[in-house]
């Protein structure tokens, strides 16, 4: 198998004009595709920078349309993605993925909002700092209680009821 | 390599032959390990997805610590960018380099993305280092964590490609251009640019919208 993977490896040297095909990319493309990450970069720094839009939502939201133009402009002249690469799979390892990281992220979101939403009602905020002190008391009490019972109590009361084994362990020794 | 090929021509190659008699047109023996090398960045991307989410759920949850207006430095973080997107163009040079055949120019290039990669994992490490000296540190609140998570990642995943830039500069300083060095240095190239599309992602999302909360 490994000498079959070997002449299948080896093939390839011969013909140099199907390795031509490989996606090495041109300078033209590198460079445009360079020049438009630039811009497309310092226009979102530009605009928290320079505090453009009054309103950070609008801001917010065009940082993020200019990101998934990078995105897209990275894709095609830097990682060479066209539909046809490697046979199509390539593009549909990418759809795939896409499809799990927009539910990851919009989902985790969204439910995590939801969650925080709902579960902490706005009377509760006040009280937050309080719940945490009624927890703790009880919890405090109740610690403190079993410390008793087993540090304090456990030796006295408790260990005149356990020491009987080890004793009478002891005793077989000391009673021949 | 091809002492092997020579050794087993007569058998193995026929077996080769008809193993990929079917798929010839189409198919290329770099394109098995680019697919599977494209599918583990798909892979990795699902990890950043999971580290994006996190700080996506936690980034507002500063537990009476800093936020990210009183943390982040714009400046620095510009600097940063122009560091990683000038280490891809550079990556880039190299892969023209190298189809030209060029082993000295391609050395060249690699040595420079290196430098611009370390340059980006130092200014990184410089900006981690003055938050945890400040006391924003990754354990002082759930923010801060999932942060230095996210983007302690991607600094990792250019820190270990650093070492693998160099590790292909002297596979190719002593093999020369050959083919199994082509393949290396093709998916370097993916691994590189994907990680500058990730940083994409964390320099808007992270650094250029937390200011804006």
């Amino acid at each position: 198998m490994s000498a079959a993977l070997h002449t299948h490896g080896a093939a390839p040297d011969g013909h140099d004009a199907h390795d031509g095909e490989e996606p090495h990319g041109s300078l033209q493309g590198y460079v445009i595709g360079f020049v438009l990450s630039v811009i497309l970069t310092a226009i979102p720094f530009w605009l928290v920078m320079a505090h453009v839009f009054k309103s950070p939502t609008v801001t917010a939201f065009s940082i993020m349309a200019l990101a998934g133009v990078q995105i897209v402009v990275h894709m095609i002249y830097f990682l060479h993605m066209t539909p046809k690469a490697e046979g199509g799979w390539n593009m549909l390892a990418l759809i795939f993925t896409l499809v799990l990281v927009t539910i990851a992220l919009s989902g985790s979101m969204w439910v995590m909002y939801h969650l925080n939403a709902n579960m902490m009602p706005t009377g509760m905020m006040t009280g937050g700092a309080m719940a945490p002190g009624t927890m703790a008391m009880p919890e405090g009490t109740m610690t403190e209680g079993d410390k008793v019972g087993g540090n304090t109590a456990g030796p006295g009361a408790m260990g005149g009821m356990k020491t009987p084994p080890p004793a009478s362990a002891r005793d077989p020794r000391t009673m021949p | 390599m091809s002492s092997s090929s020579s050794f087993a021509a007569s058998p193995a190659d026929r077996n080769a032959r008809t193993f990929h008699l079917a798929s010839e047109d189409e198919h290329h023996p770099e394109n098995g390990t680019l697919l599977g090398f494209w599918i583990y960045l798909m892979s990795d991307c699902l990890i950043f997805a999971a580290l994006f989410a996190t700080y996506a759920v936690l980034g507002t949850s500063y537990a009476g610590g800093p936020s990210q207006v009183e943390l982040f430095k714009l400046p620095t973080v510009a600097l940063n960018t122009s560091m990683l997107l000038l280490s891809s163009i550079t990556y880039g040079f190299a892969m023209l380099s190298m189809a030209k055949g060029n082993k000295g120019a391609t050395l060249l290039w690699l040595g420079i993305t290196g430098l611009f990669g370390a340059a980006f994992v130092g200014l990184e490490l410089q900006e981690f280092a003055e938050l945890i000296r400040d006391g924003a540190g990754p354990q002082r609140s759930a923010f801060l964590s999932s942060f230095f998570a996210l983007v302690g990642t991607h600094g990792l995943h250019v820190s270990i490609g650093i070492i693998w830039l160099i590790t292909l500069m002297v596979q190719v300083g002593r093999k020369g251009l050959v083919q199994a060095n082509r393949r290396r240095l093709m998916c370097l190239s993916l691994f590189w640019h994907f990680l500058d599309v990730i940083w994409i992602g964390v320099f808007s999302f992270v650094y250029l919208i937390g200011v804006l909360r």
